[in-house]
């Protein structure tokens, strides 16, 4: 009897325990952001938007810092769209399921847990120093567009499969050809889903930090970049600048640059979920 | 026509392609340096010495001090994200309502979604002022903030990984212990989660993994300094702090501190591929086991 009773007791105490430790997390997260907003809201200004880095801390501002993140996405975007769809094609559509595919499976998943700082040496090695890119635009949308590409592949082919079957052999029937089908079926069909994807992986590469600083972001950059061979820094590189100087001054920018980001990748996860959503409901019709 | 379905299969095959030549770049590039370093350097004097000071005038390249730092803060993490995010994968399988699931699911993957760079910022600005509170001894960089930052970083990751291992278990196992009278606690602890456990080590592993690969955090909050200890109190450095202070600086190319960067990014890499080879492994031959 009284064994049960604890026993009960117990039972009752973990849906309060499961509950405060669901929460903890974004609890403590949101006190977090609260005071990095409380502490960089007054340096955030127009100025601060459109004004260079500089050595006082007042007169900085991250206007090479987002020119350059916007540049490097741009870039890592058009790398690693049609190269991630491509690949995610590929495996969904053409791959047999022989040894072959299944090695190239085992390699991206693989691939998707190395560390990001292994890219970034794999970029020094291979764009900057190999291939002579420098510390450049486009030396670093190459690195970030590798580092993104399985997470790409990986929400093509789930998109691809939830496409039906029917979709497939109604338009072979009517003679369309491999391709034909893929192109006018079955791509238009997962287009929603693949978005999501390459959105979310995008957004993970607008705070990546790590691998860009390993091909040579941490340098003072005083101008925007004009072409994709200039040298350049990004906000997540800008910020982590600012947190590693020891005045007072530098630690609000980056305060004040961390909500700009932080914006940046709520509002790009938003449009992703939002997405998903609408796709998810037209699939299921 | 034909010659044009041909094309764009080799096309597309190229671009698969693309993943197995960025292995294939990623073991050379990090071989072909590191070689370079261990002509210098003999491989037991590396993974044997306890000082870690190529920077130096006395140079010394034992990769104990960065290993010991690597994995105090890792063991923190996991320390943290372990146990609430098992806690949450009972609770959102066993105990949850569902529109409870609903809220709570994409609330947790917000936590994997804030870059690691703000992770850094929170530890070494908030944490570790707040657990000066505490700890009064603890030094302004140190192991013990970015570990226990990093495992909050990491819950929704063991939390959604155990879920899946969970949710793979037979309803048929979860009735049977309700009807031997089980509370729906003993259920969980005593059925599932031993029926999951395959799963549950997969989530471990691929989470510790992660947090041996984490760069900007203990970057940010660690400190620079390799000292061979497992003390959480005192500055540290990591493998990946230590690749990002050499490339903040301007190393020249073709010297030996370019190239200790290299040889310890094959250390990590090497690590991190054998926890992702024995957690694949798992799960391949436990994955069927309810099928």
């Amino acid at each position: 009897m009284n064994r049960a009773k604890i026993n009960r007791l117990k039972d009752k105490a973990f849906k309060y325990v499961g509950l405060f430790a669901s929460v903890v997390g974004i609890v403590i997260l949101s006190i977090f952001i609260g005071f990095v907003i409380y502490m960089g809201v007054e340096r955030l200004s127009w100025d601060f938007l459109v004004k260079l880095p500089s050595r006082i801390a007042a007169n900085s501002g991250i206007y090479s810092a987002w020119m350059g993140t916007v540049w490097i996405m741009v870039f890592t975007t058009l790398i690693s769209f049609p190269l991630g769809v491509g690949a995610g094609i590929y495996l969904e559509e053409y791959g047999n399921k022989n040894r072959w595919s299944s090695f190239l499976e085992i390699n991206i998943s693989n691939l998707a847990s190395v560390p990001s700082i292994i890219y970034g040496l794999l970029g020094l090695g291979l764009f900057v120093r190999m291939m002579h890119l420098g510390n450049s635009i486009l030396a670093g949308a190459l690195t970030l567009s590798l580092l993104i590409l399985p997470i790409i592949i990986v929400s093509t082919r789930e998109a691809i499969k939830a496409v039906p079957n029917s979709i497939r052999d109604a338009s072979n029937a009517l003679g369309a050809s491999k391709w034909q089908t893929i192109w006018h079926q079955v791509l238009p069909a997962s287009f929603g889903g693949i978005l999501t994807g390459v959105i979310l992986a995008l957004s993970r590469a607008v705070g990546e930090t790590a691998p860009l600083i390993v091909v040579g972001a941490l340098v003072y950059v005083p101008f925007a970049p004009q072409s994709p061979l200039d040298e350049f820094t990004v906000l997540p590189v800008q910020i982590f600048n600012w947190v590693t100087r020891p005045q007072q001054e530098f630690i609000i920018n980056a305060a004040a640059a961390i909500i700009v980001l932080l914006g940046i990748t709520f509002i790009m996860n938003g449009i992703a979920v939002y997405l998903r959503n609408k796709w998810q409901n037209k699939m299921q019709l | 026509m034909n010659i044009k379905e041909k094309i764009i299969e080799k096309v597309l095959a190229f671009c698969a392609l693309v993943t197995i030549l960025t292995t294939v770049g990623i073991i050379g590039v990090l071989l072909f340096e590191a070689i370079g370093f261990f002509r210098e350097v003999s491989i037991v004097d590396f993974l044997t010495g306890t000082e870690w000071t190529p920077l130096f005038a006395e140079k010394n390249y034992g990769i104990l001090p960065l290993v010991s730092g690597t994995l105090l803060t890792t063991f923190i993490a996991i320390a943290v994200a372990l146990p609430l995010g098992l806690t949450i994968a009972v609770y959102l399988n066993e105990y949850a309502p569902r529109r409870y699931r609903k809220v709570l699911k994409p609330l947790l993957e917000v936590l994997a979604v804030v870059p690691t760079v703000v992770y850094g910022f929170f530890a070494l600005m908030i944490v570790t002022p707040f657990l000066k509170l505490f700890v009064p001894d603890l030094a302004g960089f140190n192991a013990l903030s970015p570990g226990i930052v990093m495992g909050i970083m990491i819950i929704p990751f063991v939390s959604s990984l155990s879920e899946d291992a969970l949710a793979a278990v037979p309803n048929s196992l979860r009735q049977a212990s309700y009807g031997m009278g089980s509370t729906r606690f003993q259920t969980a602890f005593r059925v599932m989660v031993p029926a999951a456990s395959s799963g549950i080590m997969v989530s471990i592993i691929l989470a510790l993994s992660r947090a041996i690969g984490e760069t900007m955090i203990v970057a940010i909050a660690a400190g620079q300094t390799p000292v061979f200890t497992f003390d959480p109190t005192v500055p540290i450095e990591t493998i990946t702090s230590y690749i990002v202070k050499v490339s903040s600086g301007d190393v020249p190319q073709g010297t030996i501190a370019y190239q200790t960067i290299f040889a310890a990014g094959l250390t990590l890499f090497v690590v991190t591929f054998i926890l992702n080879s024995i957690s694949f492994w798992i799960k391949n031959r436990y994955q069927d086991k309810y099928e």
